[in-house]
C-alpha cells in the first residue's frame, strides 16, 4: 500500500472535502481583490487536488481484498442528545469511490472549461465560489457515513444549485428559476428527512453500517415500515433528481451558465438520488413494493421527459429533457434490483452529458448566446472541434457501440429484460429510440443543414479557445473509453461495486452481476439496443437532412398532438392552476385577511383598549396640587368615618 | 375645669380651617400658613390628651412636630422664593407644570 508520510492515502479522506471548502472560502473572502486568473487557478487546483486525492484513494482501496474495502473514519461527535448520537465521519467503499472520482474528475474538468467560459463576467470570484462550494457538498453528500451528514451534502448542493441557477440574478427569469427549483427540491427534501426520521425511530441510529447490518434482521421482507422508509427516501430523490412529478424545475434551471448545467444539472448533483437508492439498496431490495415504484416512475420518466425533447428547439432545454430522460434509465435500473447498471450508467452519462452540454456552451458562446436551434445549422465548418466532440457525445448518449453510453444503456435494458417485465423493458427500449432521434435531430439542426443564422450572427460564429476545446477533447476521449470499464459485463465495475450491494458480507442478496445470463442472450440484446439506437438516428436523418420538410408536415398532420408535447404536456400550466395559484391565492387571502386584520387587528385592539382607558383616568391626573390634597383629604375622613362607624 | 372636649372642638375648628385654607386658596404664602395651622391644630389635640392621660409621650410629639415644622418652614419658604424669581408669581394657578 502506499504510503503518504506515514499515513494511507484513506487517512486522508478529509482532505478530499477541505480542498473545495478551502478554495470557495478564499475565492470567497479575497476574489474581489484577486485578478481572474489567480481566482480560476484557485478554484481549478481545489478540485484538481481533490481529484488526485481521490484517485489514490481509489489505489489505495484497490489494495485492499474486495470484502474489506470499506474504510470509516470519524471526526467528531456532531449531535449527542440523549439516546440519539450523530458522528460526523466519512465512509470510503468502492461506491464512495466512484463517485468522488466521479465528481472531482468532471467537475476539474468544467472548472477549467468555466475559466474560458466565464471570462468576460464580472461576477467571476463568486461564480468559482458557488462552484467550489457545490464540489464540497457533493463530495460531503457521497462520502458521508450516515444519513444526517448526507443530508447536509443534499441540502448544500441544493442551495449551490440555487444560487448558480440564479447566478445572472438581475434576469427576472434567473432568479424565478432558482426559486423554483428550490422550492420544488423542498417537496422532495421533506419527504427525505421524514425517511430519516422513520429510520432513526426503527433503527435507533442512522449510521449507514448499523442500519444496513440491521436492517435484514429488523424487518421483514416487504414490510409497511421498510416500505415506507424506502418511499420516503425515494421522494426525496424524486425531487434531487427531477423525476416525475417534481421534473419541472430542471429545465428552467437551464437559465444558469452553461458549465454550471454541465456540472450540477447533468453530471453530478441530479444524479444524488441515484445514488442515495444505490446506497440504500439494503433497504430497497426488503421493499419489492417501492422497488416496483422506483422502476415505474424511472421508466415513465424516461419516456415521458424523452416525448417532451422532440418538440424543443431551445439546445440547453432539449439537453434538460434528456439528462431527465436518463436519470429515469437509472431509476429503472436501479427499480429491477440492478444498482451497478444503474451506477455504471449514471458514471457514463455523467462523462457524455457534460460533454454535450460544455459543447453547447461552445456554440453558444461562438454564436454570442444564441439557443435557439432555428437560428443555427451549418456550424459543422464555422466550429470543426466542437462538432467532432459533439458528434461523439451525440454517439454515446444514443447507445452506438463502442461509446460509452452503449455499454451501460444496453446493460440496463438487459437488466430490465431479465430482472424486470417486458413492460418495463419496452419504455425503456422506446425511450432509447427517442433519445436517438432527438439527439440527432439536435445534431443536424444545430451543426449540419444549411445556415439560419442571423446576418450578426454569421459574421461573428468562431471556433472556442482552447480552455474550452481542451476540457470538451476529454470528455470526449472519456465518452469513447468509458464504456470499458464495464466490459464485458461480468466485469471491473461490477466485481468492483459488488461488495457494497446488499450489505457486504451479509450478501445474500445477488449483487446484481450478471452470471446467470447466457452470452447468447447478451449478444442478441446489444444487437437490439443499437438497431433502436440506428433506428432513431435513420428517422432523424431522413427527417432533418434529407427532407427537412417533414417535420413541418408532421406537426401539421398531427397538430394537437405536436402542440401539446411542443407545449411540454403543460405540466407547468397545470402545476400553476391547481399548486402555484391556489397556494398564491390562499397566501394572499392569509396575508389581507388573517394576518392584517385578524392578528393586527387583535395587537392593535389592545393598544386601543389601553389608550382608552389612559384617556379616562387622565382625568384624574388634573396637576393642581389642591385637587390631590382635596383627595387625600376625603380618603382621610372616609376612612376616620367608616372607622368610628365599625368600631 | 374647662372640660376636655372644648380643647378638641377648638382643635378640630383649626385643623378644618387650614384644610379649608389649603383647598380653596391661591397665594402659596397663604396656603403655607394654612399647612402650619393644621400642623398647630393637631399639636393642641396632642397637648390635650397628654394633660387628660397624666403622660408626657403627647408633649414630646408636640417638640418633634415643631422642630419638623420649622425646617419645613425653611425649605418651604426658599422654595416660594425660588418659584418667585423664576416666575414672578406665587399664585399656584399659575405654577402648573404637572397639568396635561
Amino acid at each position: 500500500m502506499p504510503y503518504f508520510f506515514g499515513c494511507s492515502y484513506l487517512d486522508l479522506i478529509g482532505y478530499v472535502l477541505l480542498f473545495p471548502i478551502a478554495g470557495s472560502v478564499i475565492n470567497g473572502l479575497l476574489g474581489k481583490k484577486l485578478s481572474k486568473p489567480v481566482v480560476g487557478i484557485i478554484g481549478c487546483t481545489a478540485i484538481g487536488l481533490a481529484f488526485i486525492l481521490s484517485f489514490f484513494v481509489f489505489i489505495d482501496l484497490l489494495h485492499l481484498a474486495p470484502e474489506h474495502r470499506v474504510f470509516e473514519k470519524d471526526y467528531f461527535t456532531w449531535i449527542g442528545s440523549g439516546s440519539f448520537e450523530s458522528i460526523a465521519g466519512l465512509q470510503v467503499d468502492p461506491l464512495s469511490v466512484v463517485m468522488i472520482m466521479m465528481v472531482s474528475g468532471v467537475g476539474f474538468i468544467i472548472h477549467v472549461y468555466s475559466v474560458g467560459y466565464m471570462q468576460d463576467d464580472d461576477g467571476f470570484y463568486r461564480y468559482f465560489t458557488y462552484l467550489n462550494l457545490f464540489t464540497f457538498s457533493m463530495l460531503l453528500l457521497v462520502l458521508a457515513n450516515n444519513f444526517l451528514l448526507m443530508f447536509i451534502g443534499w441540502e448544500g448542493v441544493g442551495l449551490c444549485s440555487y444560487l448558480l441557477i440564479g447566478y445572472w440574478f438581475e434576469k427576472k427569469s434567473a432568479s424565478s428559476a432558482g426559486m423554483k427549483a428550490f422550492i420544488v427540491n423542498r417537496v422532495g427534501d421533506f419527504g427525505f428527512i421524514l425517511g430519516i426520521m422513520l429510520i432513526f425511530v426503527t433503527f435507533n441510529t442512522i449510521d449507514f453500517t448499523e442500519v444496513f447490518q440491521a436492517a435484514p434482521e429488523h424487518l421483514q421482507m416487504g414490510g409497511f415500515v421498510v416500505t415506507m422508509i424506502t418511499l420516503l427516501l425515494f421522494v426525496g430523490a424524486i425531487g434531487k433528481s427531477a423525476q416525475i412529478p417534481l421534473y419541472t424545475w430542471l429545465p428552467d434551471a437551464m437559465e444558469g451558465p452553461t458549465p454550471v448545467s454541465a456540472l450540477i444539472h447533468a453530471a453530478t448533483m441530479v444524479t444524488a438520488g441515484v445514488y442515495m437508492v444505490v446506497r440504500c439498496n439494503v433497504l430497497y431490495t426488503l421493499a419489492p413494493f417501492s422497488l416496483t415504484v422506483v422502476a415505474v416512475i424511472g421508466g415513465v420518466t424516461a419516456l415521458f421527459a424523452a416525448t417532451i425533447g422532440l418538440a424543443q428547439n431551445d439546445i440547453k432545454r432539449v439537453l434538460a429533457y434528456s439528462t431527465v430522460s436518463q436519470i429515469g434509465f437509472m431509476f429503472l435500473a436501479c427499480g429491477v434490483g440492478a444498482y451497478i447498471a444503474g451506477i455504471f450508467h449514471l458514471v457514463t452519462h455523467s462523462f457524455f452529458k457534460a460533454l454535450l452540454f460544455l459543447g453547447a456552451g461552445s456554440v453558444i458562446h461562438g454564436l454570442g448566446g444564441e439557443q435557439d436551434m432555428r437560428k443555427m445549422g451549418g456550424l459543422k465548418k464555422y466550429m470543426p472541434t466542437t462538432y467532432k466532440t459533439f458528434l461523439i457525445g451525440t454517439l454515446a448518449i444514443a447507445g452506438i457501440p463502442p461509446f460509452a453510453g452503449f455499454f451501460s444503456k444496453d446493460e440496463v435494458l438487459l437488466e430490465a429484460f431479465t430482472k424486470g417485465s417486458l413492460l418495463i423493458w419496452g419504455l425503456g427500449a422506446f425511450a432509447a429510440l427517442l433519445t436517438a432521434f432527438y439527439m440527432f435531430r439536435l445534431l443536424f439542426m444545430t451543426f449540419c443543414g444549411k445556415s439560419n443564422m442571423s446576418k450578426h450572427a454569421e459574421a461573428h460564429v468562431h471556433e472556442s479557445p482552447m480552455i474550452i476545446l481542451i476540457p470538451l477533447l476529454v470528455l470526449a476521449f472519456l465518452s469513447i473509453g468509458g464504456g470499458f470499464i464495464g466490459f464485458p459485463t461480468a466485469s471491473a465495475i461490477n466485481s468492483f461495486l459488488a461488495p457494497v450491494i446488499g450489505g457486504g458480507h451479509h450478501g445474500t442478496v445477488d449483487g446484481g452481476s450478471l452470471h446467470h445470463v447466457s452470452a447468447g442472450m447478451m449478444f442478441s440484446m446489444m444487437g437490439i439496443s443499437t438497431g433502436i439506437a440506428i433506428a432513431g438516428i435513420f428517422i432523424a436523418y431522413l427527417m432533418y437532412i434529407k427532407n427537412p420538410d417533414l417535420p413541418a408536415k408532421i406537426a401539421k398532420k398531427f397538430k394537437l398532438i405536436y402542440t401539446i408535447v411542443y407545449n411540454k404536456y403543460y405540466v407547468d400550466e397545470i402545476y400553476d392552476a391547481t399548486i402555484v395559484n391556489p397556494t398564491v391565492k390562499t397566501s394572499f387571502i392569509l396575508w389581507r385577511i388573517v394576518d392584517v386584520r385578524i392578528i393586527d387587528g387583535f395587537v392593535n385592539a389592545i393598544a386601543r383598549i389601553v389608550e382608552l382607558k389612559g384617556e379616562v383616568l387622565k382625568l384624574f391626573q388634573t396637576g393642581y396640587v389642591r385637587n390631590y390634597a382635596l383627595s387625600i383629604l376625603l380618603g382621610g375622613v372616609i376612612i376616620i368615618v367608616c372607622s368610628l362607624i365599625l368600631l | 375645669m374647662i372640660p376636655l372636649t372644648w380643647y378638641l372642638i377648638l382643635s378640630g375648628i383649626l385643623f378644618s380651617i387650614g384644610a379649608v385654607g389649603v383647598l380653596i386658596r391661591r397665594n402659596a404664602i397663604v396656603i403655607f400658613m394654612c399647612i402650619e395651622l393644621m400642623l398647630n391644630a393637631v399639636n393642641l389635640a396632642f397637648i390635650t390628651f397628654s394633660r387628660q392621660l397624666n403622660s408626657m409621650d403627647g408633649q414630646i410629639f408636640v417638640f418633634f412636630i415643631m422642630t419638623v415644622a420649622a425646617a419645613e418652614a425653611a425649605v418651604g419658604l426658599a422654595i416660594i422664593i425660588a418659584i418667585y424669581r423664576n416666575k414672578a408669581t406665587v399664585n399656584v394657578d399659575d405654577i402648573n407644570l404637572m397639568k396635561w
